[in-house]
C-alpha cells in the first residue's frame, strides 16, 4: 500500500502537514495524525514536518 | 450543547475567541468547539505582538505577558546589526506573552460574553442543505453529533479543514509555509528589553532565526525556513546547529513547532453560511509569520458580520462578502504589500543581503518611520527599488499602515 509513516515518538502535533497535503488525506486527530486512503505518496507533508517526523512509503 | 446555535466557530485560537466574544456581545447564541482539551497548549508560536493592536482586543494582563521590548536587533550573515525602536520595527515586537493563558483568557472573554465553549470537541465535517453550510459534525468523547447554525466560522487554524470541506482549496504549498521549531531556553544571557533577529541563507534558508525574551533570564529561541527550502535538513536541524554554536550552556525547557502560512491572500475566505477567519483563512503575515493581530482583527469583523447577516436574515456569499470587503481593505493590503517584501527578500543571497545591512549602518532608527527606512535603504541599493516596485504602486494606491 502507499501511504506514509508518522514517528508517533518525534511528531509534536503541530499540523503543519495536514495543512499542506493537496489531498487532504492526513488528520490531526488528539495529538496523533492520521491518513487515509487518498494519499498519493506525493512526498509534501514529509519535506515541510519541522522535525522530520514523517516518511513516505513507496 | 444545544442542537441549534446562531453561530458555531470551529477552534478556539485568537480568531475563534474574538469572533465568539463579538457576535456573543451582539446577543447572538454563540457556540466555539475547540479539538483539544486544553486551549492554548501546545503552544506553537514565538509569542510576540504589537501593543498598539493588541490593546484594541484586550486589556494588557501581566498574567501572560512575560515581556515588555523596546527594540529589535537584527544581524545580517556577516554579523552587521541593525537596531530599531519599538515604533518602526513592525509587528513582531511589543508585548511577549504567554499563549497558554492568553489563549485561555481571550476564550474566556467569550464564554463571559454568552458564548459557548466545549472543548476535547472536534468538527469532523460540515452539514451542507442545498448549497448552504448549515451547521458542523463533531465528535466529542467519541461520540458524534449534529449541531445546526445559521453560520460557520472556520477558525481552525493552519492545519485548517474547514475551508476544504466547503469546497475552499487552502492546501498550502511548500513555498508558501514557514516550517518552523523553538525552545523555550533559560540561560541565553539576552538583553530582555529586545527581540532578536538572525537572517541569511546559512542560518535559515529564506526564512529567519529569532530570540524573544520571556522574562527573568528566559526567551524563545525559533526558527522558520521556508518549505520548499526544507529537505534533508529540517527546521529542527538548523536550530540546533544555532543553539550549539550560539548558546551550547542554555537549557531548554519546552519544545515548539509549527508552520505558518505565508502564501498572502488566498481568493476565497466565504461561501453560503460560512467564513474563514485567522490562519484558517491564511491571513499571517508573508514576512514575519506574525498572526496573532490579523487572526483577532479578522475575528472582530466576522462577528460583526455574523450578526449583520442574521439580522437581515440573509447568510448567503452576497451578505457574507461584507467580511470579504472589510478584511481585503484592512488587513488584506498589508498582507499584499508584505508577500512583495517577502518574495523579494527571498531571493537575496547573503551577500546581497549583507550590502543591505551596510547601507543600514550607522543610521539612527529611533527617529526614523518605516518609509524612511525603505528610503535608506534604496538610496543604497537600486536593485531593490526595482525589485519593490509593486509594493510602491500599492503604497500610492492604499497609503500603507505599517503599524501592524
Ligand atoms: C513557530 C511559530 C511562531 C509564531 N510566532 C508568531 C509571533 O511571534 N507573533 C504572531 O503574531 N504570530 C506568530 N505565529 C503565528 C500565530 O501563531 C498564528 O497566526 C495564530 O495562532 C493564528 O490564530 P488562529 O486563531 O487563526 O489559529 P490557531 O491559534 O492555530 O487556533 C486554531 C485552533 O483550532 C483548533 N482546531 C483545528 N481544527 C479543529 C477542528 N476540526 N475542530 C475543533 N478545533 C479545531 C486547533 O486545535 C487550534 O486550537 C507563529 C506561528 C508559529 C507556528
Ligand atoms: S508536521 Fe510533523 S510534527 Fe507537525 S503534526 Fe505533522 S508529523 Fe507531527
Ligand atoms: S504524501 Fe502527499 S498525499 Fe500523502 S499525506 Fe503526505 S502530503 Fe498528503
Amino acid at each position: 500500500m502507499v501511504t506514509i509513516n508518522v514517528n508517533k515518538f518525534k511528531c509534536g502535533y503541530c499540523g503543519a502537514c495536514v495543512g499542506v497535503c493537496p489531498v487532504g488525506a492526513l488528520e490531526l486527530v488528539e495529538t496523533w495524525i492520521e491518513v487515509n486512503e487518498t494519499c498519493t505518496s506525493c512526498g509534501i507533508c514529509a519535506k515541510i514536518c519541522p522535525v522530520g517526523a514523517i516518511e513516505v512509503k513507496k | 450543547m444545544k442542537s441549534e446555535y446562531d453561530v458555531i466557530i470551529i477552534g478556539a485560537g485568537p480568531a475563534g475567541s474574538i469572533a465568539a466574544k463579538t457576535a456573543a456581545q451582539k446577543g447572538l447564541s454563540v457556540l466555539m468547539i475547540e479539538k483539544r482539551q486544553e486551549i492554548g497548549d501546545p503552544v506553537r508560536c514565538a509569542e510576540g505582538v504589537s501593543k498598539i493592536w493588541l490593546r484594541k482586543h484586550i486589556e494588557p494582563d501581566h498574567r501572560w505577558i512575560c515581556a515588555d521590548v523596546k527594540g529589535s536587533r537584527i544581524y545580517a550573515p556577516d554579523g552587521t546589526m541593525i537596531e530599531m525602536a519599538e515604533e518602526i520595527a513592525g509587528g513582531e515586537v511589543g508585548y511577549v506573552l504567554e499563549r497558554k493563558i492568553f489563549d485561555r483568557a481571550l476564550a474566556y472573554e467569550s464564554a463571559k460574553a454568552g458564548a459557548e465553549v466545549m472543548v476535547k470537541t472536534r468538527a469532523t465535517d460540515l452539514i451542507m442543505e442545498n448549497g448552504f453550510v448549515k451547521g458542523v459534525k463533531v465528535m466529542h468523547l467519541g461520540e458524534t453529533y449534529d449541531i445546526k447554525a445559521k453560520i460557520v466560522i472556520g477558525a481552525d487554524g493552519v492545519e485548517s479543514k474547514v475551508g476544504r470541506w466547503a469546497g475552499i482549496d487552502t492546501s498550502i504549498k511548500p513555498v508558501d509555509i514557514e516550517t518552523c521549531a523553538q525552545y523555550l531556553m533559560s540561560g541565553t544571557g539576552i538583553d530582555q528589553n529586545y527581540c532578536y533577529f538572525y537572517i541569511g541563507n546559512e542560518v535559515a534558508p529564506a526564512g529567519y532565526v529569532w530570540i524573544f525574551p520571556k522574562g527573568n533570564d528566559l526567551a524563545n529561541v525559533g526558527i522558520g525556513i521556508l518549505g520548499s527550502k526544507s529537505g534533508e535538513k529540517k527546521a529542527i536541524y538548523y536550530l540546533d546547529e544555532f543553539v550549539k554554536k550560539n548558546y551550547p550552556n542554555a537549557r531548554i525547557l519546552e519544545m515548539d513547532v509549527g508552520g505558518v502560512p505565508v502564501c498572502g491572500s488566498i481568493e476565497k475566505t466565504i461561501v453560503n453560511g460560512l467564513m474563514l477567519i485567522g490562519d484558517a483563512a491564511r491571513q499571517s503575515d508573508p514576512i514575519t509569520g506574525g498572526g496573532i493581530i490579523n487572526a483577532m482583527e479578522a475575528g472582530k469583523i466576522a462577528g460583526e458580520v455574523a450578526y449583520n447577516a442574521i439580522s437581515k436574515g440573509d447568510v448567503s456569499t452576497r451578505a457574507l462578502k461584507e467580511y470579504e470587503d472589510k478584511w481585503r481593505t484592512t488587513i488584506g493590503y498589508d498582507i499584499d504589500n508584505s508577500l512583495i517584501v517577502k518574495n523579494t527578500f527571498t531571493s537575496f543571497t547573503d551577500k546581497e543581503i549583507n550590502s543591505l545591512a551596510h547601507s543600514l549602518e550607522g543610521v539612527n532608527f529611533s527617529s526614523m518611520s518605516l518609509l524612511d527606512l525603505l528610503y535608506a535603504l534604496f538610496k543604497a541599493n537600486k536593485k531593490l527599488l526595482w525589485d519593490l516596485r509593486g509594493l510602491f504602486k500599492n503604497v500610492v494606491k492604499y497609503e500603507l499602515d505599517f503599524e501592524r
